[in-house]
């Protein structure tokens, strides 16, 4: 379009970045088509779609991580190429990742410093650290080392990192899903704060409310392609919702039972384990006990004990003394994975490839490995493959696995398959005590849903049930009791009923005596 | 003892723990990078061949360590581009290199056994070699006593002080976030093996034209291997590996000297003593497995596939 001929009067600033035609192809995923992006100036837009639709895919062409098969990007109006990151910070672009690219055996400054391309940028950095941090309210120690940041101050070393920049466009991939919802609430008055400034931000979530109440625009990605451009306010999360899935949603609601009577199934007394990890949490005095028939939800941040928790209850890490774990009423503390399971306990780890599911093994060896005992798929050591088949082949059938047949190796499924899959597994055992993690992270609404049907049945018949997740949506949907694990503590459970959001933010803060005053009284 | 013997005695220590440092710090570089290269002792006896058999035809020990430094660098670059470009195992291509390195140097070294070649002459610094007992310790040494102090001096200050360091040790703890951030994971882990080549050769050429000065076979004598375990028991720290290394070396030279003076236990055992102490040390060390990984760069031996 030729500027003279509409006149200054009626010319408009060039939208800060615009994408056109966008593709990317990745072997066997199409993971961009010709995608389309325009995000003006001083806006807040937001970039909405599943796990899969090519969001991170999109941000890192933006970001030149990535090079596009083909496309035009255009900043401020005129072309440009974005061959790698530092050119794509000389631009103005800032990112913070969903995974951090935090070093963690670095400091908070080195960290920063890493960031930043210009030699004369690192002058006197510690002040002008400390500077940022607090005019924006992101309070940070420079010299503190990384692996002793909790997840949401982690996430302030990126943002100031970013904004020492001066960047015009912050990217933000998937930014709250690590923080408590007090966290959520200070980012983003931060965020509205840079965009009154002049720094537009490109916000990429999946949760819809957040979207309705930050995001002036977005745009709605499904399986590599745009599917709307809308003004978030205007629609209920619940349409945008549908646009993301293409499909109508069904209402869940599983009501919450009452706290049974019967005798435990699972008590944890006084559990303490010191972490095998480097940069891991210890497990400090955790006592609860959960009923059969009972699905109790640990909520917390990503990183405040919920692996070791996992490693403690499976019998990956042993307890101190074999009475801190009774399953009903024996202990079983030094017991390993294999002798609990054969005491019929099933357990599900958050890390699908390689802890829950052997990668590079087919579907029905790793039903095996699982299931040998309770589904008798052995006879004196040796492998029976008809019933290894067929057990494998009925979990593929009844939770709607999309793959070739049990012949078909694990990492070759997507995630949220290879999770309808291992979660149909230990299902069809039937166990008395199921410990599962994280079981819809990174799965399609719909692979949720029968997920989420399939371990309210499963508690239904009288398992008892541990599930630990950061998604608290999906604990107050799920469980009938609650508790918060924070620094290797876990609360006292409550009853879902009687939980509050905010009292639940202030337990995964890590702040058990306020969250005990802001009790109703 | 008299004041001469236990300056000699320091000396002799020194002597012994030169070339564990110089390796060392090679690998200890290398290995902050991500990468670990178990072809240290490979690289030390092609190194020392290579300088030897410059100095014999040269007649110049100088040229010779520089000619070592650069047979290290050469071959360190086979290892990088087998498992940095090709993805090659690490571990089975380090061990490859040490095998070849043997062969190798015994092959080259066939004609030179029991032949001198000119020896690296100690370079007194004016006025402060006058010392008495301090001065022949410190200031009357051969180059590269001196050099490998300055060296480890050097990488303290560069891994710790300077951008560039901080970026090498970046790349080591988490190449998929440094490559995110635009650092050239690849490129950077060549220029630090090539950096660990470098030096195992030049300690290569420490032990043929200074501490053994006749060519034998096994000159390296396994002290490739204690210099990668030096690295591990230094928890990757440059000043821990001065220690370790003086600590080794101090074994090392006990262990003749017990010989010498002829206590009534059989040799062999003796000269087993700083394995042994390797051993010892090490088990010692792993008993808080918490700290090797707290210290230990998180991606080494990783392979590193660039997604673009």
């Amino acid at each position: 379009m030729d500027s003279e001929t509409i006149g200054p009067a009626t010319q408009m600033p060039p939208p800060l970045l615009s994408l056109c035609g966008i593709t990317k192809q990745f072997p066997g995923c199409l993971a961009n088509d010709a995608v389309d992006l325009t995000v003006g100036q001083n806006e807040i837009h937001a970039l909405l779609g599943e796990n899969g639709a090519g969001k991170s895919t999109l941000v890192k062409i933006i970001y030149g991580v990535m090079k596009p098969d083909a496309g035009r990007i255009e900043w401020l109006g005129k072309a440009v190429r974005i061959g790698s990151p530092a050119q794509a910070r000389s631009l103005g672009i800032g990112m913070v990742f969903q995974h951090f690219s935090l070093f963690e055996a670095l400091t908070v400054a080195e960290n920063i410093a890493l960031g930043l391309n210009n030699p004369a940028d690192r002058v006197g950095l510690q002040d002008r650290i400390v500077d940022i941090s607090t005019r924006y309210g992101l309070p940070l120690d420079p010299a503190r080392a990384v692996h002793d940041l909790s997840v949401g101050e982690r996430q302030r070393i990126e943002i100031v990192r970013c904004l020492l920049q001066n960047p015009k466009l912050l990217i933000m991939d998937e930014p709250t899903s690590v923080l408590t919802p007090q966290e959520v609430f200070k980012l983003f008055e931060t965020l509205r704060r840079l965009a009154a400034e002049g720094c537009s931000i490109l916000y990429i979530s999946h949760k819809l409310e957040e979207i309705r109440a930050l995001c002036e625009q977005a745009t709605i990605m499904r399986l590599g392609k745009v599917v709307a451009h809308c003004v978030p306010k205007e629609k209920t999360a619940r349409e945008l919702a549908e646009l993301m899935i293409s499909a109508k949603l069904k209402e869940q609601d599983f009501g919450h039972k009452i706290a049974s009577t019967a005798a435990p199934r699972l008590v944890l007394d006084r559990l303490t384990i010191r972490s095998n990890q480097p940069f891991g949490t210890d497990l400090k005095d955790i006592s609860f006990s959960v009923a059969p028939g009972e699905i109790l939800g640990i909520a917390g941040i990503a990183g405040n004990g919920q692996s070791e928790f996992m490693d403690a209850l499976s019998g990956e890490i042993p307890a101190g003394s074999p009475k801190n774990i009774l399953l009903d009423g024996k202990p079983i503390g030094h017991d390993g994975p294999a002798k609990r399971r054969r005491q019929s306990c099933g357990f599900l780890p958050e890390e699908r490839n390689g802890h829950g599911a052997v990668g590079p093994m087919s579907l029905s060896e790793n039903g095996f490995l699982s299931a040998y005992v309770r589904g008798a798929l052995h006879r004196l050591g040796v492998i029976n493959r008809r019933r290894t088949f067929d057990f494998a082949a009925g979990v593929i059938k009844r939770f709607d696995v999309r793959t070739t047949g049990p012949q078909a190796e694990a990492r070759s499924l997507s995630g949220g398959n290879l999770q309808k899959f291992l979660v149909g597994r230990e299902v069809v055992q039937q166990p008395s005590l199921l410990v599962i993690s994280q079981p819809t992270w990174g799965v399609d609404a719909g692979a949720a849903a029968a997920i989420y049907e399939a371990l309210v049945a499963l508690a239904q018949a009288g398992t008892a049930v541990v599930l630990i997740s950061q998604d608290l949506d999906e604990i107050l949907l799920l469980c009938d009791r609650i508790a918060v694990i924070a620094a290797g503590r876990v609360s006292e459970p409550m009853a879902v009923k009687e939980a509050t959001i905010e009292r639940i933010g202030l337990l995964m803060g890590g702040s058990e005596a306020e969250a005990v005053d802001a009790l109703p009284a | 003892m008299s004041m001469v013997e236990v300056s000699n005695f320091i000396i002799s220590i020194i002597a012994a723990s030169t070339p564990l440092l110089l390796a060392a710090s090679g690998e200890l570089v290398t290995e902050r990078s991500g990468v670990l290269n178990l072809g240290v002792e490979g690289m030390m006896l092609i190194g020392a061949i290579a300088g030897f058999a410059t100095a014999h035809a040269t007649g110049n020990a100088y040229v010779g360590v520089l000619v070592a430094a650069g047979a290290g660098m050469l071959i360190s670059m086979v290892f990088a581009v087998l498992t940095l470009s090709f993805f090659a195992n690490q571990i089975a291509t380090g061990l490859a290199l040490t095998i070849f390195g043997h062969g190798f140097a015994a092959l080259l070294g066939a004609n030179y056994v029991g032949i001198a070649a000119p020896v690296l002459g100690k370079i007194a610094i004016p006025g402060l070699a006058e010392i008495p007992f301090l001065g022949p310790i410190l200031f009357d040494q051969n180059i590269l006593i001196y050099f490998s102090f300055i060296m480890l001096g050097g990488i303290a200050w560069f891994l710790r002080k300077t951008h560039a360091g901080l970026i090498l040790r970046a790349v080591g703890d988490s190449h998929d976030a440094a490559h995110a951030m635009g650092y050239p994971v690849i490129p950077i882990r060549y220029g630090a093996v090539a950096f660990g080549g470098a030096m195992a050769g030049i300690a290569g050429a420490y032990l043929s034209l200074f501490y053994s000065p006749l060519w034998s076979q096994d000159l390296a004598a396994g002290r490739g291997w204690i210099a990668l375990a030096l690295v591990v028991f230094a928890a990757w720290r440059p000043l821990w590996l001065l220690a370790g290394a003086y600590l080794f070396g101090g074994i090392t030279y006990l262990s003749l000297f017990l010989q010498g003076l002829g206590v009534p236990i059989p040799s062999p055992l003796i000269s087993a003593l700083p394995y042994v102490g390797t051993v010892v040390v090490l088990v010692l060390i792993s008993r808080d497995s918490r700290r090797i990984r707290l210290n230990q760069p998180a991606c080494l031996g990783k392979y590193f596939h660039a997604v673009a």
